[in-house]
């Protein structure tokens, strides 16, 4: 390809898609576009009817990128392409283990995200801090409130405010290569255990503290959601006698349990069917003594820099038949009636996905006073310096 | 100490009043834009972390202004992260000096002279590359699909590499080792030759030679280099948390961990400062057993 260009030549089709290309990748000026494919003046004479265009003029009002905090394993590529597609708007992906981190971000100031995935008991924090704002709906018309399911997606209303709009649902259980590991696992007291027994060197904790406290404390029999120092003390010595045995502390713990260097993990729906999908001797188990239930929502932090491109990111994934992809990919149940028929059967009927009704009743949400309690933030850190 | 040449004087003593407050001018405008720098983002943000080392941690989160030692007092529960930096951050560069100290005396006294861009280059190279890529790299070799999987096809099955010290400490060797071996290749490029025939016709074995001529010539690189690489294993994090699996600690991660996530800036900003007042301390035994061993002040760092 030449620098130099005959502006006068009529330009050939071969040249019209090549500097197509240069212009969506940002290596060429709109004006140098418009200019040498002869379409700004085509374009003047029309008046800007010609309908083509509509996406070059999106593009105009959303900015050429923005930027998404999610969590590891959680998304289909191609939903972010697809949308890069439609509006032009590149989207770059922050990956993060916990909500404190996210938390930690936002409140340190500018973190440069026009969307995140916090997860449901952070909402109320978020708001109470200002961090959030209230979602202007009219600027999401493909959400429906009606075919939410009302019990797992309350907490992203606050004082009849939406903050935030749900993402998909899910619980956390353990993974366990039942290849490698012969003893049977049904419960988090026995996670434990095997953590520091045949399990030895091979388990996994998330780098997170509500699932890893909270999961040593029903190990313990104690509450999930505990705040009181004298069981989060027991519990920290639990963690503490588990940590020389464990494999890692990391939330993104798939990498390390698909190269069978971990047998066992702390895990979530959505990884636990990616994991179970691809390598079938690995179960994904839920705790009979208890654990989390949760729901993981989007929500546009009040310092974006590009708030117009987060809503028609949100108003993207709020489609069904968006939404559909994202969830045959990650995994997770949905709260959306209108996604749910849309599904592949084998993935409603799949018990990871969608586990009975029985099996959820030991299982909790997280409570808010977790995600900033001073005495679990401590906890954890202690272990992991431990 | 280097005296200025007689002439340089005489050159100064020769200006008119006008030139000298011209050079003064030109100085002080060349100093300016590092002096800037260093003050917005080094001297501000240090009084910044020493304010909140005395706060204390708001209810959210973050800091809140106080006056209170709390923090200082509970340094003791980061001991074993401080105890783990201060054991494999000196290991480590010990390590990369037997290493490098070969490949060093290699490049600078034995090599084909022609060679030797091409070899000091092989040793460079690699550090173009980021620190994060290569650690991956190391992340596969040692987990199940890498060595192991080498090792379970001559019959030794579930060994495991990765997430233990010893793969921190290959990791803090072969990250470092460039860091290491530059200074020493040219403190022993620089060697006078002559001395070490003047040895061996003074009837020294080519070992005492070594040991008494080349080894404290080259003490000033040595120096130089474990002194860069301690100093920057006490701050190291990505190596321990790519390497170590969250679970081998070091006080970066602690760190990371206090501003990332349980949001404790006036005890991340508390430990920070001592790890700054450790780092000073240990950089200034250093210099004083650099200069009783080599009986020279130059240590090319400070």
């Amino acid at each position: 390809m030449t620098n130099s260009y005959n502006y006068n030549a009529p330009i050939t089709e071969c040249q019209l898609a090549d500097e197509l290309t240069r212009f969506k990748r940002g290596s060429v000026t709109r004006r140098h576009f418009l200019g040498v494919t002869g379409l700004g003046l085509a374009s003047a004479v029309l008046a800007g009817e010609l309908a083509p265009f509509s996406t070059a003029a999106n593009a105009a009002d959303l900015g050429k990128k923005m930027s998404i905090a999610t969590w590891p394993n959680y998304h289909d590529p191609a939903t972010f392409e697809a949308f890069t597609k439609a509006t032009g708007v590149a989207v770059e992906v922050n990956v993060f283990g916990s909500n404190e981190e996210m938390l930690a971000k936002l409140q340190a100031g500018a973190a440069g995200w026009d969307l995140f995935v916090p997860t449901n008991y952070t909402i109320s924090t978020y708001a109470k801090l200002g961090l959030i704002d209230e979602l202007d709906l009219t600027k999401i018309p493909n959400f429906q409130q009606a075919s939410q399911n009302a019990r797992l997606t309350s907490e992203g209303a606050i004082g009849g405010k939406t903050y935030a709009l749900p993402k998909n649902w899910g619980t956390t259980g353990f993974a366990v290569n039942t290849a490698k590991l012969k003893t049977p696992i049904t419960s988090w007291k026995q996670f434990f255990e095997v953590a520091m027994g045949e399990g030895k060197g091979r388990a996994m904790v998330h780098d997170y503290q509500l699932t890893t406290i909270g999961s040593a404390l029903v190990s313990l029999g104690l509450g999930f959601n505990s705040i009181k120092p004298d069981d989060l003390a027991k519990a920290e010595q639990l963690l503490i006698k588990v940590k020389p045995h464990l494999f890692g502390i990391n939330s993104d713990y798939q990498p390390g349990m698909r190269a069978t260097d971990a047998w066992m993990t702390m895990c979530w729906t959505n990884d636990g069917a990616q994991l179970a999908r691809d390598m079938p001797e690995i179960a994904y188990i839920l705790g009979k003594d208890g654990g989390e239930l949760w729901c993981d929502f989007y929500a546009i932090p009040k310092s974006a820099p590009n708030k117009a491109a987060g809503y028609a990111l949100l108003d993207f994934l709020m489609n069904p038949a968006n939404a559909v992809k994202e969830h045959i990919v990650n995994g997770a149940p949905t709260t959306d009636s209108r996604v749910m028929p849309l599904l592949p059967k084998a993935d409603t009927a799949n018990k990871i996905i969608y586990p009975d009704e029985a099996s959820l009743t030991a299982l909790e949400f997280g409570a808010a006073a977790t995600l900033t309690d001073p005495g679990r933030a401590e906890v954890m850190a202690r272990f992991k310096s431990a | 100490m280097k005296r200025p040449s007689p002439g340089a004087d005489a050159s100064i003593s020769r200006m008119t009043h006008a030139q000298k407050t011209t050079a003064r001018w030109i100085t002080w405008g060349l100093m300016a834009p590092a002096t800037l720098w260093l003050f917005v983002f080094l001297v501000l943000p240090f009084i910044a972390i020493l304010v909140f080392a005395f706060g204390e941690r708001a209810p959210e989160g973050g800091y809140q202004a106080a006056f209170t030692f709390a923090q200082f007092l509970n340094l003791p529960s980061r001991l074993a992260a401080f105890q783990n930096t201060l054991v494999l951050a000196p290991v480590g560069a010990a390590l990369c000096l037997v290493v490098a100290y070969p490949v060093a005396y290699y490049l600078a006294v034995k090599a084909d002279p022609r060679h030797r861009l091409l070899l000091v280059s092989i040793v460079v190279i690699p550090f173009w590359t980021s620190l994060l890529v290569r650690t991956y790299a190391w992340m596969y070799l040692l987990g199940s699909r890498g060595i192991p999987h080498v090792l379970e096809m001559i019959g030794i099955s579930d060994v495991r590499l990765i997430n233990t010290p010893a793969a921190v400490l290959l990791g803090i060797v072969y990250g470092y080792l460039p860091l290491m071996i530059m200074p020493i290749y040219v403190s022993l490029d620089k060697l006078d030759r002559r001395l070490l025939e003047a040895s061996a016709d003074l009837g020294a074995k080519p070992a005492v030679t070594f040991l008494k001529v080349t080894v404290p010539l080259s003490l000033p690189g040595v120096m130089t280099g474990l002194s860069l690489v301690t100093v920057l294993l006490l701050g190291e994090y990505l190596i321990p948390q790519l390497l170590g699996g969250g679970k081998i600690y070091f006080i970066g991660n602690a760190l990371v961990d206090l501003f990332l996530q349980s949001r404790n800036w006036p005890l991340g900003s508390a430990i920070a400062v001592t790890l700054v007042a450790v780092v000073v301390v240990i950089m200034a035994l250093a210099m004083k057993i650099a200069w009783r061993a080599a009986g020279t002040r130059q240590v090319d760092l400070l």
